[in-house]
């Protein structure tokens, strides 16, 4: 055998090995900068006074009650347009109807809205100068400056993160399986619970969590609807603008790190979801 | 079962699927859809069973007028082109299903459920396969789960489309035998959709051509090959 020359098969895509790394290298370097840099200075700066002081920050009222209402608004939020999400994508994917091609773009209208504008709109209709507005404080349901329109402004903001990951899956899946279960005497209502959401189970964890990471950390459309009243409307974004702007640097990023957490736990699910369910994952097939 | 199909026709928008069709298909018969790709096979089959309404004209079961009835109604066993099996559930949950989704006055004990199902596995000549997922079964395998499925349900009448179209040579003939068989033991109306000429004259009593959406030719199958009824007839079956 050993007359046989040694041919060294090279892959077409490869590059020399100081391109590869200067890349790899260039890659880190912007990440690094851009991502864990920051990442670092906020649990830095809340810790700058010690980890008693930053709990301490985290104990006072202000904080506690933007805390509080930061996962109320997400709790109330997140499920009901991972309801409205399902309902969408359900309703486009296994019917055909006039009008669809325009409900699809409607669903992607939040990303390219800026949610300072969406905000404004909602004060718009719902202000108390408005004829709605109006009619709901006299009876005592204000929403502007208040709950309602900090759920109304989180859901506008969140709402294309369950659809879009939804109606992918869904196109793929097709409507054969749901058609069987309705000729084995399956009602409609018991087709989409035994067979469509277990199959899109995944997909659906996947867009609540985007969402759900989205709905905590939004800041422009709410900043705009709530009037920031501290302790009562302020949530954690708006809070820790606002403690910032005074100087109460401790306190604003001991704040910020606790929503960093939370995202870097999102990022954690979500990381896991995509390693364990990539083949039931439209995200996947995206990239 | 006795199935009549009086003057059905579908479009599609403006595409005619179906030209008025009509067709009586004798109780207990074998009968293959036999036609090219696009003639309506497909259309009329979902037509019976309750997935596609018609445009105009009426199907009848044993005398009555069904075209209203709705797709739980038909009680018609359905096999898919692709089996449709539920991809989440095992093979024994695949083939409970139309038991479990029964309204509780008729639907059987837990332990009727599990020998109904055991027996439709024996049927099918694979009986240690219950725990397994419809992905670790081979395509012939797949194929007769969705039988034994859409046969849980005791039809009216077994509806398949291509039910051996995705398979080798090999496990085809096997199955055309098995349908045969599993057809002569339920005596159940059975239709089956296929394009190839070959199997239609094989396995089915009774055998409908179709083109374009119109019936070519009904007869059986040694009638069709004696007496081809038009032109197009005579090609495809010659092909
Ligand atoms: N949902 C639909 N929407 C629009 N047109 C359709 C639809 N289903 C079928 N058609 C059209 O109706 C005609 C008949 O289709 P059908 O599926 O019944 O054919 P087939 O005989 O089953 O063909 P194949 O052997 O390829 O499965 C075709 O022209 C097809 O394009
Ligand atoms: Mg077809």
């Amino acid at each position: 055998m050993s007359d046989i020359p040694n041919i060294r098969f090279r892959p077409a895509t490869e590059e020399n090995p100081a391109t590869r790394w200067a890349l790899i290298g260039a890659a880190f370097l912007g990440l690094s900068v851009l991502v864990f840099a920051p990442l670092i200075a906020v649990f830095a700066e809340a810790l700058a006074d010690g980890v008693g002081a930053s709990l301490k920050s985290l104990a006072s009222p202000d904080a506690r009650d933007a805390i509080r209402l930061t996962l109320t608004i997400a709790a109330i939020s997140v499920p009901l347009n991972a309801a409205f999400g399902i309902a969408a994508a359900w309703l486009i994917t296994k019917f055909d109807f006039r009008g669809k091609a325009f409900l699809i773009t409607l669903i992607d209208l939040p990303f390219s809205v800026s949610p300072v504008v969406a905000g404004l709109c909602i004060v718009l209709m719902f202000g108390t100068n408005s004829l709605v507005g109006g009619w709901l404080v006299a009876q005592g349901y204000p929403i502007v400056f208040a709950m309602p329109g900090i759920i109304l402004a989180t859901m506008f903001v969140t709402f294309p993160f369950a659809a879009r990951e939804l109606i992918p899956v869904m196109i793929e899946q097709g409507r054969a399986e749901e058609e069987a279960a309705l000729t084995l005497g399956a009602s409609g209502w018991r087709t989409f619970w035994t067979v469509t959401l277990p199959n899109i189970r995944w997909a659906l964890l996947y867009g609540v969590l985007l969402c759900n990471a989205r709905a905590m950390g939004e800041f422009g459309a709410v900043a705009v609807v709530s009037g920031k009243i501290r302790g009562q409307t302020a949530t954690m974004p708006t809070t820790i603008e606002m403690l910032y702007q005074e100087y109460l640097s401790v306190a604003a990023f001991s704040l910020a790190a606790v929503l960093a957490l939370l995202a870097l736990v999102t990022l954690l699910l979500k990381t896991a979801l995509e390693i364990h369910h990539a083949d039931q994952l439209a995200a996947s097939h995206r990239a | 079962m006795h199935i009549e199909i009086d003057e059905i026709s579908k479009a599609f928008g403006t595409t005619a699927a179906l030209h008025p069709v009509s067709l009586s298909l004798p109780s207990g018969a074998l009968v293959a859809l036999l036609g090219p790709s696009g003639s309506g096979k497909t259309t009329l089959l979902r037509i019976l069973g309750g997935l596609e309404f018609p445009t105009s004209g009426r199907v009848r079961f044993d005398g009555q007028d069904a075209t209203g009835l709705t797709v739980q109604e038909r009680r018609a066993g359905f096999v898919f082109q692709s089996y449709a099996l539920f991809r989440h559930m095992s093979v024994f949950d695949n083939i409970a299903y139309g038991l479990k989704a029964r309204p509780r006055a008729s639907r059987p004990t837990r332990e009727e459920i599990a020998r109904r199902v055991t027996k439709l596995l024996e049927l099918i000549q694979l009986p240690d396969i219950g725990a397994r997922y419809p992905s670790q079964l081979s395509g012939g395998q797949r194929q007769r789960v969705a039988l034994a499925r859409a046969l849980a349900i005791e039809p009216r009448m077994l509806l398949l489309d291509e039910p051996f179209g995705a398979l080798d040579a090999k496990v085809r003939k096997e199955l055309r035998q098995g349908l045969r068989d599993i057809h002569d033991t339920t005596g159940l109306s059975t239709i089956f959709v296929t394009h190839d000429q070959e199997e239609a004259m094989e396995l089915a009593d009774l055998v409908v051509v179709m083109s374009m959406g119109r019936i070519e030719q009904i007869g059986k199958p040694q009638d069709i090959r004696a007496r081809p009824a038009t032109h197009f007839v005579r090609e495809f079956i010659s092909a």
